[in-house]
């Protein structure tokens, strides 16, 4: 009886020594040599109790426990769309492939990323700014496309209960200088971005002094002023606000290396008589981090959104592996170009008004807050590339090549202080730095959108939409990509963009 | 977590458009604890997938009332012309203006009615609009970037005057002369940047911008960059933290 008793007791335990006085005074006052151990054997008696009943209801129908250990984070075994890359662009393309199905759940997709923390994704190493001043009527039309997507963007990636996405867009524009080379060709394509419905303006030298007294205008002979839509705003917002719509409305995202891809293979001819090999991607596999367990992830369709890594991904399918003449023996023109960007912190510096500056030596500065920092940076020589096999910075190529161009062009940032620099990937396409957005001739159900050279980020709203209606429409709808399709590469006729950063 | 979905009315502005306008403000009160509607909401949107649809159609019912304030009055431009569209227009929205040469100003009364005297003026342009607590956005501007002798724009209160808009208004850079964007709550400085388009500029005012967490500095900035303006609305101590005293002074816009 008096065991039961003090069973009963013990489990009770809690409350009676919650309750000062009497109870705890009794039980420090016993003298008992084996107290100690029947008061270790209840508290035990009462965890082993509650340790029951926490198994007791996992056993119960209603719970998640299951006797077979899932590896977490596996993808599903199927998906309809699989996008490689969850970058700005394969978030982009997976929120609009979402949008477009006319059925919920119309299509699957998934969306593999093999870094989870972006350490190295150019999206968010990029200095975000966006801009119309291109030559090309495409790359105009999908700057406009994506800056009326950010003008209305909460109509478009608000999710309910959640903030108001917020791109911190500064409407600073772009000023673009031309030495007496390029003056003719700037004003070629002031002609077309004008047509085309961006607001650009012309400046002579006199009025760029008049306008931004701390630019010296030696060997300027003309400047080129965006005065809407253009600026820099927050890539990472940008990334996260695609990212979380897509997810709300059902996109799949898995953490994982694509590794290798299974396809199928059928035999055909060209017009010209050369046996070909026509490909169909069937099952990715995905390849969980720091494991060697994979998951063969069955596809319908396969989107390269892999940004710098597309050219691994491409040589994964045999793309470029083929004899050299043939159509099989062409890569994908795409590698990885480390490029730096320095922050530095100038107090002279100019204020509010100081635009992104982009001059013809080929260095960039703008402003970065309102403290008196600058990012500043520029594109280095074909063949001075450095080495892209890690992202550390060099900051002797500030101090020999970058600062003294940056001196000579705006004078108060003679005294700086570089206060900080990072480095992050171009997907360089080596053959016209320009987009590749279409599918591949020999493997029929992937689709490229990769090769931007720099300018992926401004366009990644539009180019999501036109990669989408690509894939669920069958053709572009509202911007043309034609041009950009993957057959230029093969028939060797490159499109020069002829204002690259 | 659970923020409020029905906006709370602000108390400096009166104006009777923000009932119109119901959503999530970028506010700067801390918000507040969420109603039993907003509680009894959010737990169906645990269990409902169509919860989620319902507010959404209800937010894009309310920017129903916004878009149609702020459609193209093209028909009105190609029938009457620009200034009249452009008249016509501002007094849709409940707004005033005066046009240029003369001294009287056309309102709508208390009720919304206004007199088409305008129309047998088709051709005297509008030199100052009053536009405060109305619901003009960047779409509606359309109506009025026409008016390229526009002296003074008052956008006192408007909840839908953003960054986009201040970046449009550009198109005056070569006459106006008098801004105000006071209580204006999307505006931040990338906006304000895009204001050295004005180079007329001589007096803007900025006081009580919510989403400014430097009012003062953002003060000495605009001054820099536009130096023949004068800004008024915010003084240069507003927005720094006094490390000195910390019981006496209290920081003014402190977030």
């Amino acid at each position: 009886m008096m065991k039961w008793y003090r069973a009963l007791r013990g489990l009770s335990g809690a409350a009676h020594r919650a309750l000062p006085g009497r109870h705890a005074v009794l039980h420090r006052c016993s003298f008992s040599t084996s107290a100690a151990a029947r008061k270790d054997f209840f508290q035990d008696l009462e965890n082993q109790f509650k340790a029951f009943r926490e198994k007791a209801t996992a056993a119960m129908p209603g719970s998640d426990w299951s006797p077979i250990q899932v590896t977490k984070g596996l993808p599903p075994e199927r998906a309809d769309i699989v996008i490689v890359g969850g970058g700005v662009m394969g978030w982009s393309v997976a929120y609009w492939l979402k949008r477009k199905e006319r059925v919920r759940d119309g299509v699957r997709v998934l969306v593999v990323e093999k870094d989870p923390t972006y350490s190295q994704a150019s999206s968010v190493l990029s200095c975000g700014g966006i801009r119309q001043q291109f030559s090309l009527k495409e790359n105009i039309l999908l700057s406009l496309a994506s800056a009326d997507f950010m003008k209305n963007i909460n109509d478009h990636l608000a999710v309910v209960n959640e903030d108001p996405v917020d791109l911190q867009f500064n409407h600073s524009g772009y000023l673009f200088l031309a030495s007496q080379d390029e003056a003719h060709i700037m004003e070629e394509n002031y002609v077309t971005q004008r047509d085309l419905g961006a607001k650009v303006t012309l400046l002579s030298p006199t009025q760029v002094k008049e306008r931004f007294p701390w630019i010296n205008t030696d060997g300027v002979v003309l400047a080129s002023y965006g005065l809407e839509n253009e600026g820099w705003f927050d890539p990472w917002t940008l990334l996260n606000a695609f990212r979380c719509k897509a997810m709300s409305m059902g996109v799949y995202q898995c953490f994982g290396e694509v590794t290798g891809f299974r396809c199928s293979s059928q035999k055909a001819e060209t017009m010209d008589g050369d046996p070909v090999n026509i490909k169909r991607i069937k099952y990715v596999d995905v390849r969980m981090p720091n494991s060697l367990e994979y998951q063969p992830v069955e596809c319908a369709v396969v989107v390269n959104a892999a940004g710098a890594s597309s050219g691994k991904i491409a040589d994964m399918l045999g793309i470029g592996q083929g004899p050299k003449q043939t159509m099989a023996g062409i890569p994908l023109p795409v590698e990885p170009r480390k490029r730096y960007v320095y922050v530095v912190h100038c107090p002279d510096g100019p204020g509010l008004e100081c635009p992104f500056l982009v001059d013809y030596s080929g260095f960039y500065v703008r402003r970065e807050g309102l403290g008196g920092n600058y990012i500043t940076g520029m594109s280095p020589e074909e063949t001075e590339e450095p080495d892209v096999t890690n992202l550390e910075v060099d900051h002797e190529y500030f101090h020999h090549k970058v600062w003294p161009v940056l001196c000579h062009r705006a004078p108060p940032f003679q005294c700086l202080k570089v206060s900080g620099a990072w480095a992050g990937y171009y997907d360089y396409n080596t053959f016209d730095q320009n987009a590749i957005v279409g599918m591949h001739p020999l493997v029929n159900n992937m689709f490229f959108a990769t090769g931007f050279s720099g300018h992926g980020l401004q366009q990644s709203p539009a180019i999501g939409r036109a990669v989408a209606e690509l894939i669920l429409d069958g053709g572009f709808q509202t911007i043309d990509l034609s041009a950009f399709d993957f057959k230029r590469i093969l028939y060797q006729e490159p499109i020069l963009e002829r204002n690259i950063v | 977590m659970a923020a409020p979905v029905l906006c709370q009315m602000r108390r400096r502005c009166p104006v009777v458009a923000y009932l119109s306008v119901v959503r999530r403000e970028y506010a700067s009160s801390p918000p507040s604890p969420p109603s039993l509607l907003n509680r009894f909401l959010f737990q169906l949107n645990q269990h409902f997938h169509d919860v989620e649809h319902l507010i959404n159609w209800s937010s894009w019912l309310r920017s129903r009332v916004v878009r149609r304030k702020n459609v193209f009055y093209g028909y009105t431009q190609k029938r009457f012309g620009v200034n009249v569209a452009a008249a016509y227009y501002i007094l849709g929205l409940g707004g005033g203006f005066r046009f240029a040469g003369q001294s009287e100003w056309f309102r709508p009364d208390s009720r919304g009615k206004f007199s088409y005297d305008f129309i047998n003026t088709p051709n005297s342009t509008i030199e100052e609009i009053d536009l405060s607590g109305t619901l003009i956005n960047h779409v509606g501007l359309e109506n009025i970037v026409s008016q390229n002798e526009l002296r003074s724009l008052s956008l006192q209160g408007c909840p839908e005057v953003d960054d986009w808009f201040l970046a449009r208004l550009h198109v005056f850079g070569e006459s106006l002369q008098r801004l105000d964007l006071s209580h204006c709550p999307r505006i931040t400085v990338g906006g304000l940047a895009a204001l050295q388009h004005l180079r007329k500029l001589r007096r803007l005012d900025v006081s009580s911008l919510p989403r400014l967490q430097n009012p003062g500095l953002v003060r000495i900035l605009l001054e820099e960059m536009l130096p023949h303006c004068k800004v008024i609305g915010a003084d240069y101590e507003q927005g720094l933290f006094r490390t000195d005293n910390i019981e006496e002074a209290e920081p003014v816009r402190h977030k």
